[in-house]
C-alpha cells in the first residue's frame, strides 16, 4: 500500500506572557481555569522543550510549583502523576487539574491558602506556535525510517507530542500514517509509547527501533 | 564578523536550516531597531551582532540611535533606576525634557518600515510617530521590570500600551496590560570575540598583563560599575573568604555613554579595596572584548552578585565557558541556573563568600557545574535562538491565531 508521501515539519515557538500571576493555590485554580488552552499546553509541555536533554523530565509547571514554592509535597504529586498521555483534549486535561486540587483541598487536614515566596510567584504564559516545512518527505516506509534519523528533535516533537494534543487530532502523526501505510502493529505500538519518560533523541531511537526495515 | 552558516558547528545543521526557513518567510519584511546608544552595554552589543544576521536572512534590517544630552541621560538613568524599584522623584520639567529630546529625534528620524523595535525606555516617545504610519510597533523591554516605582511605571505605561507588542526577558516583568506580551530572554554569541574559544597561552597573557597571578584561585565578576551590579558586596564577599584562603578578586568592566553615574561607583569600589594588592579594579575600554573572554576563562569562580538585573548576560557568557558560576537570584539570573546544577543562586554577601570557599575547596563539584551549565546555555540562550524569535514575533504581528502555518 503506497500511502500519499508523508511531509515532515517542524514547529518553533513563541512565549506569551499573560500578565496573570498566583501567589496561592486557590490563586492558582482561579488561573488554570481562566487561561486559554494554550496556556494549559504550555505549563504542561515547556519543561520538554528546554531541557529535552534531560531524562528523566521534571514535572509539569503546575506540579513543580506547588511543590517548591507553596511546599504541598502531596498536591504536588497529584499533580505530577497526572498521565498526560491518556489525554487527547486539551479541556479534559484542564478539568482534571482542577478536580485534583478541588479534591485536595477538601480533604486536605491543614489550611489552605498559604502563600508562596515573594518574587516566587507562578507567572501564566502560553506559547504561539509555528509550523515550518522541514523539505523533507517520505514516499516509502524505509524513506521515513531513514528521514526520521536526521530530521530536527523539533520535527519529532510536533509529529508526536503537537499533533496529538495542541491540534488535538487524537492520535501521533506518525502512527496515523503508518497505519495507511498498512504497518497497524509499529503504528500501535508507537501510540502506545508514553512519549512523556522519554528525551526526544531517547524518543527518537524508540520509533526508529520500532519500525521494521 | 561570522555569518549565520559559522554556527553550525556549535548549535546543528537543523537549527540553521529552521533560520532559513523563517527567514524565508520573514524576508518580505523591514525591520528597524532604535535604541539609545552605539557601544556599551549589552543592548548594543546584541544588535551589533543581530541586524548584520537578520540581513544575511535576507531580511531588510537597519539600526538607528538616538541622540540625547547629559540632563536627557541623567534623566533616563534615574527612570532605569526606578524601574528597578530605587526611588527617585521627577520634577514636571524634567519629563517634558524626557518627551522633547524623543520627539526631536523622531523629526530627524525615517520610521517607515513593517516593524519597529523600540529598545528599553529611553526612546519609547518615537511611539507618538505611530499615528501617522500603518505598520507595527514593539517595545522591547531589558531591564528587570518586577518592581518598578508607582511614577516611572504610570509614565511608560502609558506609551507601552500604544505598541501592538512588548517583550520582557523574564515572566516576572510581566504585568496586566492591555499589549500584547512575549518572553524573549537575550542571549550570548559563542563566536564573538568574547565568547569564542581561546587557546591557553593568550590567557595566561593576559593574566601576565594586568599582574593577576594564575596560579592561585581567582574570583572574577565582569560588569560595568554601577551599584545595582554591588561590586561593593563582592569586595565584602571576598574578604571573608580571604581569610581562608589565599585568593584573589577581579572586578572589571567598561562603562558606558548613556551612563553618567559610573565614575563615582569606580571611585567607591577603589576605596572599599583599600590598597589590598589582590584586589583588581580594571576599567576597560570598550574594545576589551578578548581580555574579558580571557580574564572568564582563567578564573576559578565567576561572580555576578547582582542586586538587580535585567537578565545578566555575564552569567550566560561564564556558563558557556564552562565556569562555575555564583550569582543573585534576581531578573533573569534564575532562568539561567537552577541552583546547585547548573550553578549557584545567593542571597546575601555571606550566602555568597559560603559557596565561594565550597567551590574552590571542591573543583569536582565545581566542574559539574560548569559542565551542566554549558549545556543548559547551549539549549536555550544562543544567540541563534534569540534571532529566530525576534524574526517570529515580526511575523506573528501579521497573524492572529495561536497556531502559524508558515
Amino acid at each position: 500500500m503506497t500511502p500519499t508521501p508523508f511531509e515532515f515539519k517542524s514547529r518553533l515557538i513563541l512565549t506569551e506572557l499573560l500578565g496573570r500571576r498566583a501567589a496561592t493555590l486557590p490563586e492558582l485554580m482561579d488561573g488554570i481555569r481562566g487561561v486559554p488552552l494554550s496556556s494549559i499546553y504550555h505549563h504542561t509541555h515547556r519543561f520538554l522543550q528546554q531541557h529535552h536533554f534531560l531524562s528523566p523530565e521534571p514535572p509539569n509547571d503546575f506540579a513543580y510549583w506547588v511543590t517548591n514554592m507553596l511546599n504541598e509535597d502531596v498536591a504536588g504529586e497529584m499533580l505530577a502523576s497526572i498521565d498526560v498521555t491518556q489525554f487527547s483534549r486539551l479541556s479534559d486535561l484542564r478539568l482534571r487539574f482542577l478536580e485534583l486540587l478541588e479534591g485536595y483541598i477538601k480533604g486536605a487536614d491543614h489550611r489552605i491558602g498559604g502563600r508562596c515566596p515573594e518574587g516566587e510567584e507562578f507567572h501564566f504564559m502560553s506559547s504561539r506556535i509555528f509550523v515550518v516545512p522541514t523539505g523533507k518527505a517520505a514516499s516509502s516506509v524505509a524513506e521515513f525510517k531513514e528521514i526520521l534519523k536526521t530530521v530536527s528533535i523539533h520535527s519529532i516533537y510536533f509529529h508526536m507530542f503537537e499533533a496529538k494534543l495542541r491540534l488535538e487530532k487524537g492520535d501521533n502523526d506518525f502512527s496515523t500514517w503508518l497505519r495507511r501505510a498498512g504497518r497497524e502493529s509499529e503504528a500501535d505500538q508507537i501510540s502506545k509509547l508514553d512519549p512523556y519518560t522519554f528525551t526526544l533523541e531517547g524518543l527518537r531511537e524508540k520509533i526508529i527501533n520500532i519500525i521494521a526495515d | 564578523m561570522a555569518s549565520v552558516k559559522d554556527y553550525k558547528d556549535v548549535v546543528g545543521t537543523s537549527v540553521i536550516e529552521e533560520l532559513y526557513a523563517v527567514g524565508e518567510k520573514a524576508g518580505a519584511l523591514k525591520i528597524q531597531h532604535v535604541n539609545s546608544t552605539a557601544v556599551g552595554g549589552g543592548v548594543a552589543e546584541i544588535l551589533t551582532r543581530l541586524v548584520p544576521m537578520m540581513r544575511e536572512l535576507g531580511v531588510d534590517a537597519r539600526w538607528d540611535v538616538i541622540k540625547g544630552g547629559e540632563k536627557f541621560f541623567a534623566i533616563t538613568k534615574k527612570m532605569h533606576n526606578a524601574l528597578h524599584g530605587v526611588p527617585e522623584t521627577f520634577t514636571q520639567d524634567e519629563w517634558d525634557h524626557f518627551i522633547e529630546v524623543d520627539r526631536d529625534n523622531a523629526r530627524q528620524m525615517n520610521f517607515e518600515n513593517d516593524v519597529v523595535f523600540i529598545h528599553d525606555p529611553q526612546p519609547i516617545g518615537l511611539v507618538e510617530e505611530r499615528t501617522h504610519l500603518n505598520n507595527k510597533w514593539v517595545w522591547r523591554c531589558h531591564i528587570d521590570f518586577s518592581e518598578p516605582r508607582e511614577n516611572v511605571w504610570l509614565f511608560l505605561k502609558d506609551y507601552i500600551e500604544r505598541f501592538d507588542g512588548a517583550i520582557f526577558s523574564a515572566p516576572a516583568f510581566s504585568r496586566p496590560l492591555k499589549t500584547r506580551q512575549f518572553l524573549i530572554s537575550p542571549s550570548i554569541d559563542p563566536l564573538s570575540d568574547k565568547n569564542r574559544e581561546l587557546d591557553d597561552e593568550y590567557v595566561r597573557s593576559i593574566f601576565e598583563r594586568f599582574e593577576i597571578d594564575i596560579k592561585r584561585p581567582v574570583i572574577t565578576q565582569i560588569s560595568r560599575f554601577d551599584y545595582l551590579k554591588d561590586p561593593v558586596g563582592v569586595i565584602k564577599a571576598y574578604k571573608l573568604v580571604k581569610r581562608y584562603i589565599d585568593c584573589q578578586l577581579v572586578l572589571a568592566g567598561g562603562g558606558a555613554t548613556d551612563d553618567p553615574e559610573g565614575e563615582k561607583v569606580l571611585a567607591d569600589v577603589r576605596n572599599a579595596a583599600d590598597g589590598d594588592n589582590d584586589i583588581f579594579v580594571l576599567l576597560l575600554p570598550p574594545s576589551s572584548d578578548l581580555e574579558i573572554n580571557a580574564l572568564q576563562r582563567g578564573s576559578t569562580v565567576v561572580l555576578q552578585k547582582s542586586l538587580r538585573e535585567g537578565f545578566g548576560l555575564t552569567v550566560a557568557e561564564a556558563m558557556w565557558k564552562g565556569k562555575p558560576v555564583i550569582a543573585s537570584a534576581v531578573g533573569g539570573i534564575p532562568l539561567q541556573i537552577k541552583h546547585k546544577y547548573s550553578g549557584i543562586l545567593t542571597h546575601s554577601i555571606e550566602g555568597t563568600a559560603y559557596w565561594m570557599k565550597q567551590l574552590i575547596n571542591e573543583p569536582s563539584f565545581a566542574r559539574e557545574l560548569g559542565r551542566n551549565g554549558r549545556e543548559h546555555i547551549k539549549q536555550n540562550f544562543l544567540i541563534t535562538r534569540h534571532l529566530r524569535e525576534y524574526l517570529l514575533l515580526s511575523l506573528s504581528l501579521f497573524h492572529d491565531k495561536d497556531i502559524v502555518y508558515l
